[in-house]
């Protein structure tokens, strides 16, 4: 399957451009390559991060508010990232500042605790969405306005809310919600029609399904496709980025990525045929700056026409730097022709004491199992592999014995297709924001409608259809799932950073509000929650990484956040190394070599325990091949 | 014609299902208030955490706050006169509270 390589044109250069995907296929870097474009051709355009874990600021080199800031490096180019927790600070800071010397200090904190849920976050965040795309004031100053998205699950819930919002306010005139009393909301309830209309105007809205040539991440984009045109948005394209062709045919590590790619993008034909779609190639560093997303959509770099089988010149290796313990260690030359000899392209020297504490996932798990029970969290940025790696610990922990429960609180995470078959003993299931929502409208209609009157029952019954109680239900199910490793081992797989962060937010939400409340109809597992979370008995968190900029530093920005929340990271995974691949295409070569700086600060800085997992020439799925991906070891592969 | 005015703690919705405990005295009270509203009585319903000035220009409420804190909401006066405050009405004492609000009314009509 021939396809062009991506470049914006007529069809994908409306005034609102939406890039969306799974974690990790680089939304970011093409939706920045694409503002690039477009202001180089004159335009003016605002670039908007809906992603509460936006790297965007790492990417352009400018530290970005919730207010549109100039690129310098680019004119023409504004920048604003739509941080809920920031969004919500201040929404409060509008309602709470006026009243200081109008109210006492204890009315404006109880302001302040009600402000501070979960619905507040997501309703302020929201708002600024909709308001770019809504009000057409807002940003009337812009050409093209491109949104570099959360990831899917995130994503999918944003954009269905303006709809969400515009049927609950047609039906619903009186009393009051998370957007404020009722009656007040005509100019919102504009802003949502409008929002919900421009985002259905083809010739106004492009989606751009961003993934890789992985069969996962295509998967997800055909369902984020197939939701989004239920929503109406119908003008869809789909770009394919890091597409690789070696020109080495002995090559086994690069002959076996070029087949697992192709092997993707054969089984996704059907979805790939369905719309305009289009290539990038794979790069061989990480796009960062204008520079380098400049040359992302340029013609082919220098490398990619490099000769197979040679080293890559000094020249074009990144600088050493000097904080590395890789920085006096000299590459290895592999004869050429010939794949070099595994050990000889693996781990320098140097590196003997930083690989010496890289353990296995079979190792960690021998560390946490003694307690019999218990709660495993992978965290980190989409597509590092935090599903794989939750499944093979549960696998792993099926197979010694213990009862095993893998969930996740992803929406857009896919257990089964990872875990496909059956293990004795090990349980899997989802928190599907939709059941979630049902049963908890059910439990609450069964539970406290009894004690109401017909008309109490249909006044709750029409709250409980505010797009809020799905926040509340989730968040419940969250607990519920933690609440089990009191009885067994619980292994979950979490969203992307962004929505974790937002997860654990609420939780110290509800714990400072509950703190207050003398009565709650709250069960038991919420309640726990948070004491659970800060109890490293209890829970083990596993910060889940490439080896690459991207993923190290926004799993680094992870670890602080859950720090200042009293909740310490128990370990680190490095995953899809290609340390040890013995590879000799120029372009691999190139990759594993910039990965020792970032192993280097993930074992040196980040981390207390270090896991290292190779990359595979086949996605581990399904049992055994998660159980083989666990016992992998650093010793093993340099035998 | 009757005025009813709640003062109520901060809440983002009249039932308070999006907090993290569900008071059902509040949730009837809500409807009754929507039946009352129906009848013509005139209902003033605002919120701490969203209509902060009501709470500010209030003189009565004002000071309630001032002096017994915010445990003092819900603060539901009938015409102008504290009928309750701290709750909500619970079931055995709805009925009294329509007879209040309709009763009242009726005399004045006769």
């Amino acid at each position: 399957m021939k396809l062009p390589t991506y470049q914006p044109d007529a069809a994908t250069s409306t005034r609102f451009l939406f890039f969306s995907g799974k974690g990790g296929v680089g939304k970011t870097s093409l939706s920045c390559a694409t503002a690039l474009r477009f202001v180089e051709a004159g335009k003016r355009v605002l670039l908007v991060s809906t992603d509460p874990a936006s790297n965007l600021d790492e990417v352009l080199e400018t530290k970005l508010t919730n207010a549109p800031t100039p690129i310098v490096a680019a004119p023409g180019l504004d920048a604003l990232n739509i941080n809920p927790v920031a969004a919500a600070a201040a929404y409060r800071e509008r309602l709470i500042g006026p009243m200081r010397g109008l109210l006492p200090e204890a009315a404006r904190r109880s302001m302040e605790e009600q402000l501070s849920g979960s619905c507040t976050v997501e309703i302020a965040a929201f708002d600024e969405f909709s308001g770019l795309i809504g009000d057409p004031n807002a940003a009337k100053a812009y050409d093209h306005v491109i949104f570099d998205t959360a990831p899917t699950g995130h994503t999918l819930r944003l954009m269905s809310l303006a709809k969400a919002w515009d049927q609950f306010l047609d039906k619903n005139t009186s009393g009051t919600s998370c957007l404020g009393p009722l009656a007040g909301l005509e100019k919102q309830r504009v802003i949502y029609e409008a929002t919900v209309n421009t985002l259905a105007d083809a010739t106004a809205t492009t989606l751009v399904l961003v993934s890789h040539p992985q069969l996962s991440a295509l998967r997800e984009a055909e369902r984020t496709s197939k939701e989004l045109r239920a929503l109406g948005v119908a003008n869809q394209c789909l770009v394919i980025n890091g597409s690789f062709e070696t020109k080495c045919p002995q090559d086994v590590t690069a002959q076996a990525m070029q087949q697992r790619g192709q092997a993707a993008m054969q089984t996704a034909q059907a979805f790939i045929g369905s719309m305009s779609s289009f290539v990038v190639p794979l790069r061989s560093i990480n796009i960062l700056g204008i520079g380098g997303l400049k040359v992302l959509l340029s013609g082919e770099a220098p490398w990619t026409a490099a000769a197979c089988c040679r080293f890559p010149e000094p020249a074009l290796l990144a600088p050493p730097t000097p904080e590395s313990v890789f920085s006096d260690s000299v590459a290895p030359s592999p004869a050429a022709g010939l794949p070099p000899p595994k050990a000889a392209a693996g781990l320098p020297q140097s590196m003997s004491e930083a690989s010496s504490s890289l353990v296995s996932l079979a190792d960690l798990v021998s560390g946490i199992e003694q307690q019999g029970h218990g709660v495993i969290m992978t965290m980190g940025k989409g597509g590092v592999g935090k599903t794989t790696v939750a499944a093979a610990i549960a696998v792993l922990l099926a197979k010694r014995g213990h009862s095993v429960h893998l969930s996740t609180t992803d929406p857009a995470a896919h257990i089964a297709q990872t875990l496909a078959g059956q293990v004795e003993g090990l349980t899997t299931s989802k928190i599907d924001p939709a059941a979630e929502t049902a049963a908890y409208t059910a439990e609450v209609m069964a539970n406290q409608g009894t004690q109401m009157d017909a008309a109490g029952r249909s006044l709750l019954e029409e709250d409980l259809r505010s797009p809020c109680t799905e926040e509340i239900a989730v968040f419940r199910a969250f607990a519920r799932e933690v609440g089990q490793g009191t009885k067994r081992f619980v292994v979950l797989d979490t969203a992307p950073t962004g929505h974790t962060l937002l997860l654990l937010d609420a939780s110290e939400a509800y714990q400072r509000e509950l703190e207050r409340q003398a009565r709650s109809t709250q069960p038991e597992e919420v309640l726990k929650l948070l004491e659970h979370l800060r109890d490293p008995a209890f829970t083990h968190i596993l910060l889940i990484t490439l080896p690459e900029a991207t993923p190290v530093h926004e799993a680094a920005a992870l670890q602080a956040d859950l720090r200042r929340a009293r909740i310490e990271p128990y370990a680190w995974v490095i995953n899809q190394s290609l340390q040890h691949s013995g590879s000799c295409d120029p372009l691999l070569q190139r990759r594993e070599y910039s990965e020792h700086r970032y192993i280097d600060e993930v074992v040196q800085k980040q981390a207390t325990r270090s896991v290292w997992l190779p990359w595979q020439a086949e996605e581990p799925i399904g049992p055994e091949a998660l159980a083989h991906l666990a016992v992998t070891s650093v010793s093993g592969t340099l035998v | 014609m009757k005025t009813i005015q709640v003062f109520d703690p901060p809440m983002c919705c009249s039932t308070g299902i999006c907090g993290p405990s569900i008071d059902p005295d509040l949730v009837n009270f809500a409807a009754s208030l929507s039946q009352l509203a129906n009848m013509g009585v005139k209902i003033e319903r605002q919120n701490l955490g969203q209509q902060p000035m009501a709470f500010a220009k209030n003189a009565a409420v004002k000071a309630l706050l001032e002096k017994e804190g915010t445990t003092v909401l819900p603060v539901i006066f009938i015409d102008g006169e504290v009928y309750m405050k701290g709750r909500y009405p619970n079931h055995d004492e709805r009925p009294v509270f329509f007879r209040t609000v309709l009763g009242i009314q009726e005399e004045a009509k006769s």
